[in-house]
């Protein structure tokens, strides 16, 4: 009985022994647990401390001579991931680019190209008939691609094209310097000079760092002659005298600045190919035409039509000055390089990119609404400038085969005179919006404005054709 | 009371540990300044790096000389204050520890009513006039920061 008793004891005692050892393993691993969360949140706090104190570590010295990106990649590693991201390629519903393989040769080693622009609209060969672009022109791609794809353009089988091209498709900078003897603007002229091949030589990278920052103090600058010059011209215009860019220019407007070093319209001017901007009437596309027509410039004869007529090139910074964003004091980098947060420092992002590929970070830091609403205002001022573009399209391809017909029928060019300076009218026209890189966006109203005149001056074209000579029967559409 | 030696141990263990992590979550705690968040002083809100774009703007704002952060985004009771102070802390450091949050960064709707509350707290004798026509479910209808958004601060 005792015995009986005492085992009993004995293993209430060991129950209770073992109930202990269970709480205690409970609350120790509770505490653990508590304690692990702790040093995680803690070091968490730490970090972020850290990143608030240090926007960079220094660990190489950048010069003015450093054109590799990758070293000054050292210094601003966040930066410089975003930089190397513009080799994505994506599309939106009017721009970007797709990732189209082929394959490599000899004389072009790249892999992978975007579209063809040409395929998808051959309007756009009869306008272009008898330049380059008729030949080769694809959809844009990301900054990285900037050297290669004018490096290996069918464009350069064409026509020999000038060294000016590298300004704006390379890090010219350290070029300049070199081949000015450290006067950036004798290097600029010694650069336009040469042949496209030679200039590349002196060239190793796609724009970089230092194109738009000093290197000691980070602060954006302007190095490309061109746009010092041609805002020199266009601040003139305005009643103000001697613009230094680099001097008067704000922080804000620099911003914008640095883009429109190359996001513009240009020519290449005389014998020297001198890069230059045609902004010395203003930024307002009568304003460029007014200048061309001046000068006399044309970029090129029409085959069909013997026309003289003129190219446009991206000018994204033109029309985006006719906007109601540009009126409000946004900056090219607000929506293209918006701030982005990175545990606890704010840095821009070098992504470069279309706005429409991060609608939150570009638009919703002013515009609250969802991205959903967003991203239909967008398409829909692009939807509704397709369309009119399609529209002029039509009417000039219509207008310039009618004048080949005319002309084959016998029609001097004295009669032609009027009917071609139409032409290079309505080609300026649709030719700006079309090579302009946000399908109306930049400047909706101004957009859809330009091509109604694009359309207007094909029409009075189309008028003034027949009334220079009686050709009745060749102008009846087949 | 007896205790063995084992239970005895068993307890030091209890102790150590949870010594252990009541001392690192008081250090965390003092290291973060989270009794600052007690406080009013806007400086403190930006302590998290979270609020920093809000704190510039506020600084800049026609706001600044005349409310704090807590006076429009906590309501004006001290009960009502601290929960709400409580709750937006303890989700905030989540959030922002997880990093999982929308950016640019959004006010909640609980958040939202709050600050209209706010405007009509301070502004009565103006608003008044303007809802008193309203019906009392109606008075929603009528935002003071639809209109008015970058009083406080510009995003």
């Amino acid at each position: 009985m005792e015995k009986q008793e005492n085992n009993e004891l004995e293993k209430t005692t060991r129950t209770s022994r073992l109930y202990g050892w269970k709480v205690l393993a409970v609350v120790g691993l509770g505490a653990f647990i508590v304690a692990v969360l702790g040093l995680a949140l803690l070091t968490n706090i730490m970090e972020r401390k850290n990143e608030a104190r240090n926007p960079f570590f220094r660990v190489v010295e950048l010069t003015d001579d450093t054109d590799d990106p990758a070293v000054w990649g050292k210094n601003f590693p966040l930066q410089y991931d975003g930089y190397k991201r513009t080799v994505d390629q994506s599309r939106t519903r009017f721009g970007g680019s797709e990732a189209i393989a082929r394959t490599p040769t000899d004389a072009d080693p790249r892999s992978v190209v975007a579209q063809s622009r040409l395929e998808e609209d051959p309007r756009l060969k009869t306008m272009w008939d008898g330049y380059a672009f008729a030949v080769d022109f694809r959809e844009e791609r990301g900054h990285a691609f900037m050297l290669d794809d004018q490096t290996f353009t069918q464009r350069q089988d064409v026509v020999k094209q000038p060294g000016s091209c590298i300004n704006c498709h390379s890090s010219a900078y350290t070029a300049y310097k070199k081949l000015g003897g450290g006067d950036i603007v004798k290097g600029f002229n010694e650069l336009n000079k040469m042949p496209f091949m030679e200039a590349r030589k002196e060239v190793s990278h796609p724009v970089s760092c230092l194109d738009c920052h000093d290197s000691q103090t980070m602060a954006l600058r302007i190095t490309r002659p061109a746009f010092m010059e041609g805002i020199k011209l266009y601040k003139a215009s305005q009643g103000v005298q001697n613009y230094d860019v680099n001097r008067d220019a704000t922080r804000q407007e620099m911003r914008s600045y640095v883009c429109a070093q190359c996001h513009v319209e240009y020519y290449f001017k005389g014998p020297e190919k001198t890069l230059t901007f045609p902004w010395q009437n203003g930024l307002k596309i009568e304003d460029m035409l007014a200048y061309y027509d001046e000068v006399k410039h044309k970029d090129w004869v029409h085959k069909q039509t013997g026309a003289e007529v003129l190219k446009v090139q991206h000018p994204e910074f033109e029309l985006f000055t006719q906007g109601v964003h540009f009126r409000a004091g946004v900056a090219c980098a607000d929506c293209h390089m918006p701030y982005k947060r990175e545990g606890a420092m704010k840095i821009s992002d070098h992504h470069i990119r279309s706005p429409l590929l991060n609608i939150s970070q570009s638009c919703q830091t002013c515009h609250n609404t969802s991205e959903g609403e967003l991203k239909f205002r967008v398409e829909s001022i692009q939807e509704r400038t397709y369309k009119m573009r399609g529209l002029a399209m039509d009417a000039l391809v219509q207008f310039i085969d009618e004048m080949r017909r005319v002309k084959e029928a016998g029609a001097t060019d004295e009669d032609l005179a009027v009917p071609r300076d139409f032409q290079r009218k309505a080609k300026f026209y649709l030719d700006f919006v079309e090579a302009e890189n946000s399908m109306g966006f930049h400047a909706p109203g101004e957009a859809l404005r330009i091509l109604g005149e694009s359309i207007d001056f094909t029409r009075k074209g189309q008028l003034a054709l027949r009334r220079a000579k009686e050709f009745p029967l060749i102008l009846v559409s087949p | 009371m007896n205790l063995h030696k084992s239970q005895l141990l068993r307890l030091a263990i209890v102790g150590i540990a949870i010594g252990t992590a009541i001392a690192v979550g008081v250090y965390t705690f003092v290291y973060a300044k989270g009794y600052s968040y007690m406080t009013n002083n806007p400086v403190n809100c930006a302590n998290c790096h979270v609020m920093n774009e809000q704190y510039d703007g506020w600084q800049k704002s026609s706001h600044q000389g005349v409310a704090t952060c807590n006076d429009c985004h906590t309501p004006p009771d001290l009960v009502g204050k601290y929960l709400t102070k409580a709750s937006n802390g303890f989700w905030h450091s989540f959030y922002f520890t997880t990093n999982s949050f929308h950016e640019p960064i959004r006010l909640t709707e609980r958040s939202r009513q709050i600050a209209e509350q706010s405007c009509r707290h301070c502004h009565q004798n103006m608003v008044e006039s303007i809802t008193v026509s309203l019906k009392a479910v109606h008075t929603d209808e009528v935002s003071c920061i639809r209109c008015h958004r970058s009083v406080g601060h510009l995003h």
